[in-house]
């Protein structure tokens, strides 16, 4: 291993993190504003022009809140919880590929962290550990509420895993690769999975949504009925990792549907515009942040559009609803695979 | 060397944390230490080469069956110290069980070849995904789908059982 390779992925490293904690920032404040713009008012705009120093002032309130916690809480636990949250958020953006490769003074850098080779299953793996840190919180706050948001946060998880991955299989399937590297590269040129697999796209939007404990699926912190659900005996910074792993969860669920559906970092006609291959790098990055910009978008939509469901709904339309779709999808997928793509 | 490094960090930490799931009081604190011993686990299959087993070790082991454990302990609310006092002689029965249950372990490990480890296991290829799909699919076909047919009759079994009683 040479040192150039080993101070690249440093560097990228730190970037993908600021930029991933930049970016879920200014995902609360956009959140406000597009909640604004839906309820027909004008959301924050004290804080500096536009209401752009409102994280800025958001996360200096948090901070300077007195950290409380409750007298039979279990001490360890109930500081591991916020932090296991916002860690397990921030692991799955090591394998994400966000654009092709740069060349600086002839070298090939790749603009991925690390390219495994089962890139999919260790997106599955993070996913499927994320659910500790809310489980954990909910319960060494020795709080009713807070445990029953965190069992329901447990349910769920694992209610809609199952969907998710099989939509995902058949994306496998076609790809024939586990890399995400390998699946974004075969969607060059506009062919793009969301055109062959619109039923595997809308059954793992709707369980990205439900990952993230995002409306209509957020009942783990159901206010109506549970208080805050399982950070309820939170407060300053612990609650403050808690609310900003969501907006890191939506962005790196974002990259995730525009890598695996929308070609990540494919735009039309990329490769005939005669620019150069650094240059084709860089608007491949921005056209992925433009996806992911959107995909943001939707969530915040979905949001302040759709009601909360009941939760004997959402477990009926888990396992009811999106699971006979998704084994629909896959043998139908491995049906028609088999049949043409020889 | 950095390998060699990483095993005995990795032993260590497994080993403690195997050990504090029998002595931890709370079963939750149980529960936890069992899910870092997975974890210390799917980080030797990685020295090993083996990145598929590892990250299906942790989705399997990590992401699911533990998180059911520890859904099924926060519901039952098993937190209370001293919960499971047994009698004196429920105790030394156990004892006396589990011990003979090491000895047969032992006896068996004792007389078992456990073959020789290749020089680098770190260059083994078995472990990645395409070459073990290969065996699993050509040489090993037939116990791989009785197996799953196992898993399958598993399954509707727990549905059965869980089924409530229409009568």
């Amino acid at each position: 291993m040479d040192i150039q390779f080993v101070l690249y992925k440093l560097i990228l490293c730190v970037v993908i993190l600021l930029l991933s904690l930049m970016i879920a920032m200014y995902a609360t404040l956009a959140e406000r504003k597009v909640a604004g713009f839906f309820q027909d008012r004008l959301g924050p705009n004290r804080a500096g022009i536009f209401g752009l120093l409102q994280p800025v002032a958001d996360g200096m309130k948090l901070f300077f809140k007195e950290e409380f916690m409750p007298a039979n809480a279990d001490k360890v636990l109930y500081i591991l919880g916020p932090s296991l949250t916002m860690l397990v958020a921030l692991l799955t953006s090591a394998v994400i590929p966000w654009g092709g490769t740069l060349n600086i003074g002839g070298t090939e850098f790749a603009l991925q962290v690390a390219d495994v080779n089962v890139g999919v299953l260790y997106v599955f793996a993070i996913v499927s550990i994320g659910v500790y840190g809310i489980m954990i919180g909910g319960w060494a706050s020795n709080n009713k509420y807070a445990l029953m948001g965190s069992v329901r946060a447990a349910s769920q998880m694992i209610s809609y895993e199952l969907a998710m991955s099989m939509s995902i299989v058949t994306i496998v399937m076609t790809t024939g690769s586990l890399s995400l590297n390998e699946i974004v590269a075969q969607q060059h040129g506009m062919h793009w999975n969301v055109f062959t697999q619109p039923i595997g796209f809308v059954v793992f939007l709707i369980c990205a949504f439900a990952e993230c404990n995002r409306a209509p699926f957020d009942l783990p912190e159901c206010d109506s009925e549970l208080i805050g659900g399982y950070h309820t005996e939170y407060s300053s910074m612990k609650l403050g990792f808690y609310l900003f792993s969501e907006y890191i969860n939506m962005f790196i669920s974002s990259a995730m549907i525009s890598s695996l559906f929308f070609g990540g970092y494919d735009f039309p006609f990329m490769n005939d515009l005669g620019l150069s291959h650094n240059m084709v790098t860089i608007l491949g990055t921005a056209a992925l942040f433009i996806k992911i910009t959107f995909f943001g978008f939707l969530f915040m939509w979905v949001r302040w559009t759709l009601p909360r469901f009941r939760y004997d709904q959402l477990m009926r339309f888990g396992w009811k609803g999106l699971m006979p779709w998704a084994i629909v999808n896959m043998v139908l997928t491995g049906f028609l695979h088999l049949l043409f793509k020889k | 060397m950095l390998s060699l490094y990483l095993f005995y960090f990795l032993s260590t930490v497994a080993l403690i944390s195997a050990l504090m799931v029998l002595l931890s009081k709370k079963p939750i604190h149980s529960v936890l230490y069992l899910t870092l011993t997975f974890f210390t686990l799917a980080g030797h299959y990685i020295l090993l080469n083996a990145q598929f087993l590892a990250v299906v070790h942790i989705i399997v082991y990590a992401g699911a069956i533990m998180v059911l454990f520890l859904f099924t302990v926060m519901l039952l609310n098993l937190n209370l110290e001293g919960e499971f006092q047994k009698s004196t002689l429920m105790k030394f029965v156990a004892t006396l069980t589990g011990g003979m249950l090491f000895l047969v372990l032992i006896g068996t490990l004792k007389s078992f070849d456990v073959g020789t480890l290749s020089e680098h296991p770190e260059l083994t290829q078995i472990g990645l995904v395409k070459n073990l799909g290969k065996t699993l699919y050509s040489d090993y076909l037939l116990p791989f789908e009785l197996s799953s047919i196992l898993f399958l009759s598993a399954m509707v079994g727990a549905v059965m059982l869980g089924k409530k009683d229409k009568n």
